[in-house]
């Protein structure tokens, strides 16, 4: 079918070998696979986790960024669900946080929902709509070389930057991370705040 | 009959200073002076013209991050991010923006963040554009069943102690509270200007 040739990472290990070298990162992720992906390299108290709000992850990150100047925030999300909230790129370049960047997992379908294809398989393409927007670094990975150039970057490059990662859409083990909503803010909160945060 | 004075006004040179000018409500003032006095950090707008004067004092204040917003569903992810990041924030906009959150104001309910959205009306009271009705008829009802709390602000003197309250609710509660300021304190919009 007409998805884009040549699609050869798969994405449980792109988002390992990017977590890896997260050292005291902070990861919000998008609903659905990219929670499941990052719970799958290790559940820990810096990752905040969202399970629902189609649109949300990119937003959330920014929020965080904007909050924690002095950590690295990173977002890890679908294609489907960055494209549902497209203008958080405007928002995020017209605020240009140094300390934020954007990871898309791209399989350029709608995995949750049994794998409808989306408009990246179309061409329809990410980085060049967030390079358009205004963000410092932009970069489309297709290759294991590409990602190891970029996965460190990801966590030292002034930002804002967006990532997108074509992956293939072969299906996954299941990997579920912690689902109550207020349990996970709560936990993540604590762990950054300590006891301030039961403010 | 109008005096010499009140006849210069409607000079052109008149009507455009007067246009430049917009007078500052002091309500507006006043919800500022709560937001401050409640560490808000993060204000994510879309402009109404009812939060006009409101987001031009966010936008001058060093200690405030005033946040455009594309649209107003962003606010509620931003404001789940500020929060999990130790910042308290609120969000401005027109009721016709509360449609546009229904579906993100999940993350509210669900993550029990403290979450306040100072609301100013359309399609309430004396409204002349019918468009603005349909939403403005409805922010309620909408608000109240994504679960948000609603308390409603209609005289100009008690805008300044029902948002102090909705923010001690908001952030004392952990729950989204939306303060609604109707379009009776905001005014009119004057047609004839255009
Ligand atoms: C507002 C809204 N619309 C639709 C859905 C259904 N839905 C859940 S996950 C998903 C697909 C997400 O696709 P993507 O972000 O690309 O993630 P993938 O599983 O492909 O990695 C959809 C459409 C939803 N949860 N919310
Ligand atoms: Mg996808």
């Amino acid at each position: 079918m007409a998805r884009t040739k040549n699609i050869v990472l798969e994405r449980r290990a792109v988002v390992a070998r990017i977590l890896a070298g997260r050292g005291d990162a902070l990861v919000v992720t998008g609903l659905g696979s990219t929670t499941w992906d990052t719970a799958a390299a290790g559940d820990t108290t810096k990752n905040l986790y969202l399970w629902g709000g189609m649109g949300a992850a990119a937003m959330c990150g920014l929020g965080l960024a904007l909050a924690q100047p002095g950590r690295r925030v990173l977002v890890v999300t679908g294609d489907g669900e960055m494209l549902m909230g497209l203008g958080s790129l405007a928002s995020i370049a017209v605020q240009k946080p140094a300390n934020l960047a954007v990871c898309v997992i791209d399989n350029e379908r709608y995995g949750e929902t049994g794998m409808q294809r989306t408009a990246t398989s179309f061409g329809v393409d990410l980085p060049g709509m967030a390079r358009a927007a205004g963000f410092a670094e932009t970069a489309m990975v297709r290759t294991e070389k590409q990602l190891a150039a970029i996965a460190p970057r990801l966590f030292a490059a002034a930002g804002p930057l967006f990532v997108a990662i074509k992956v293939t859409a072969n299906p996954v083990p299941m990997v579920l991370p912690p689902r109550d909503g207020p349990w996970i803010l709560r936990r993540f909160r604590h762990d950054l705040l300590g006891p301030r945060a039961a403010d | 009959m109008p005096s010499a004075t009140s006849a210069r006004r409607y000079t052109v040179a008149g009507k455009r200073a007067a246009a430049k000018i917009s007078p500052p409500p002091a309500w507006a003032d006043a919800i500022f002076d709560v937001l401050k006095e409640a560490d808000i950090e993060q204000v994510g707008y879309v402009p109404d013209a009812g939060h006009t004067r409101l987001i031009d004092l966010c936008l001058a204040d060093n200690a405030i991050r005033a946040i455009l917003l594309t649209t107003e569903e962003e606010g509620v992810a931003l404001l789940l991010g500020a929060w999990a990041g130790g910042q308290r924030g609120c969000l401005l906009m027109q009721s016709s923006g509360v449609g546009n959150c229904i579906n993100m104001l999940s993350l509210a309910q669900e993550c029990r963040y403290p979450f306040l959205m100072l609301v100013t009306m359309r399609g309430d009271w004396g409204e002349f554009n019918p468009w603005q009705v349909p939403m403005g008829q409805s922010t309620q009802t909408a608000l109240e069943s994504a679960g948000v709390i609603v308390q409603n602000v209609d005289d100009a003197k008690d805008v300044a102690e029902t948002v102090h309250a909705a923010a001690a609710l908001a952030f004392g509660s952990y729950r989204p509270v939306a303060v609604l300021i109707g379009q009776r304190i905001i005014g009119f919009k004057d047609w004839r200007k255009k």
